[in-house]
């Protein structure tokens, strides 16, 4: 059972051949990776990440706003009573607000320099850690 | 208008199916919010939209969107995308040109890597379809791209199906699959305002009249909308027609599977012993090679047919 991660590229960051080349990364490691597209409001990311059911969304925010689109991320799951999916973040991040965004439930932050095969590794981890166990427990018990 | 519950639920159930957790039936039942859809009894309309890479199906796919959402409908988009068959990843991007909609309740939009090593449709893309009308969607288009066979096996979930392509360079009638012109409902020549869309267009339309059928070739430019309210009224006069065409469509469809499945029945018999024993005699020159396929056919328990 592939892992399935969207990249969402939030807000006014026009920058996308990272997330592009991240994408095709994790596919080659095996992964379903749905790409958002630019410019997604919180809103359309968590739509998108509940729709296509994902195990992770990763955020990818180069425009240093971040400590306004993570919060609203996390905050509408909440409402939408979504606890398992996880989310991840990557790019131009402060140690600072590494922190505080963990605080709010984000599992982990890719910083930019990160390779792509640090990305699968973690992605890898942070699903057999944090993610949906009971799914991955009843689709071991259906084979 | 859909409940996010319900979009919550209806994903979830079509990932218990993707992964075998559960069949169809399991997974109604498994969600109690798609006990409440309402829609006076009436199915879901299916569209099927398929054709060559790089046609413009997702932008078009998009404009329908737009056009069903102005008419008040509640539309379903599963968007399947081929599985690398080296690594069983896959990057699907059909969102990407609808993403627009992603904060529209009434839009459910579900991209599916097509987990075959074939490139077919994977028999969870059926089952998503009728979840997504389980669960309430008016409309439900299904998209697939143009490799392998999945284009084909969407017969066999749609009700009406577009068949987009773009003009090309020489005869653009040969970019679209031989099998596709048998199952179209609508041609639809997308990027129409490139040079050598009006060729494109008589050249279908010269191929439909060959087999007289109502088969309406359309010229669109997805990017702007042109001709997307046409196309949509041709959708609509599709809906509850004269379905001659889906009789044409589904003979070719279980034509096409008999000859899969006894490809796959033929392989496995020329493993057996007495094919193997048969084989032997040939390679030692013990059997002609006309004798060597009298045998085999009649291993394979079918009448002998030498040339």
């Amino acid at each position: 059972m592939p892992i399935k991660v969207l990249v969402a590229k939030p807000g006014l960051d026009g920058h996308d051949r990272g997330a592009k080349i991240v994408a095709r990364a994790l596919r080659d490691a095996g992964m379903e990776v749905v790409y958002t597209g630019l410019h997604q409001t919180p809103e359309m990311i968590v739509n998108a990440a509940i729709q296509e059911d994902v195990d992770v969304v990763g955020i990818s925010i180069l425009s240093g706003a971040h400590m306004t689109i993570f919060p609203k991320v996390m905050r509408l799951f909440a409402e939408r009573e979504v606890e398992d999916i996880v989310v991840v973040g990557g790019g131009v991040i402060q140690a600072d607000d590494v922190a505080k965004l963990k605080a709010l439930g984000v599992r982990e932050i890719f910083n930019a320099e990160a390779s792509t095969q640090e990305l699968i590794a973690g992605i890898e981890r942070i699903v057999g850690e944090y993610g949906r166990d009971r799914t991955r427990r009843e689709a071991a018990q259906a084979r | 208008m859909i409940a996010h519950r319900v979009h919550r639920d209806l994903a979830r159930a079509i990932s218990a199916v993707e992964n075998g957790i559960t069949d169809y039936h399991g997974a109604v039942a498994g969600f109690a919010s798609f006990g409440h859809a309402e829609r006076n009894g009436r199915r879901a309309d299916v569209i099927g939209v398929t054709g060559p890479p790089g046609a413009g199906k997702s932008t078009l796919v998009d404009r329908l969107i737009e056009g069903f959402r102005t008419a008040g409908e509640t539309v379903a988009i599963v968007a399947v995308d081929p599985s690398s068959p080296f690594t069983h990843g896959a990057v699907l991007g059909d969102r990407v040109r609808m993403q627009r909609h992603a904060g529209d309740p009434g839009v459910f939009i579900r991209s599916m890597a097509s987990r075959q090593a074939g490139g077919g449709l994977a028999p969870a893309t059926r089952d998503a379809v009728r979840l997504a009308d389980a669960a309430g969607f008016d409309v439900v288009i299904v998209e697939t791209v143009g490799v392998g066979q999945i284009e084909l096996e969407v017969v066999a979930v749609a009700d009406v199906i577009l068949v987009v392509t773009v003009p090309a360079l020489g005869d653009s009638v040969q970019t679209i699959k031989a099998g596709l012109t048998e199952i179209a409902d609508i041609f639809v020549v997308n990027m129409a305002d490139r040079p050598g869309a009006n060729a494109t267009a008589l050249d279908l339309r010269h191929m439909v009249r060959e087999g007289a059928r109502d088969i309406p070739v359309l010229q669109t430019i997805a990017q702007d909308g042109t001709g997307v309210p046409e196309l949509l009224a041709a959708l609509e006069r599709k809906r509850g027609a004269d379905d001659s065409n889906a009789v044409r469509a589904v003979r070719f469809e279980v034509v096409r599977r008999a000859r899969d499945q006894a490809v796959s029945r033929a392989l496995a018999a020329l493993e057996s012993a007495d094919a193997v024993a048969v084989l032997e005699r040939l390679r030692v020159h013990e059997l002609a090679r006309n004798d060597a396929i009298d045998a085999l056919l009649v291993i394979l328990g079918g009448p002998a047919h030498a040339h």
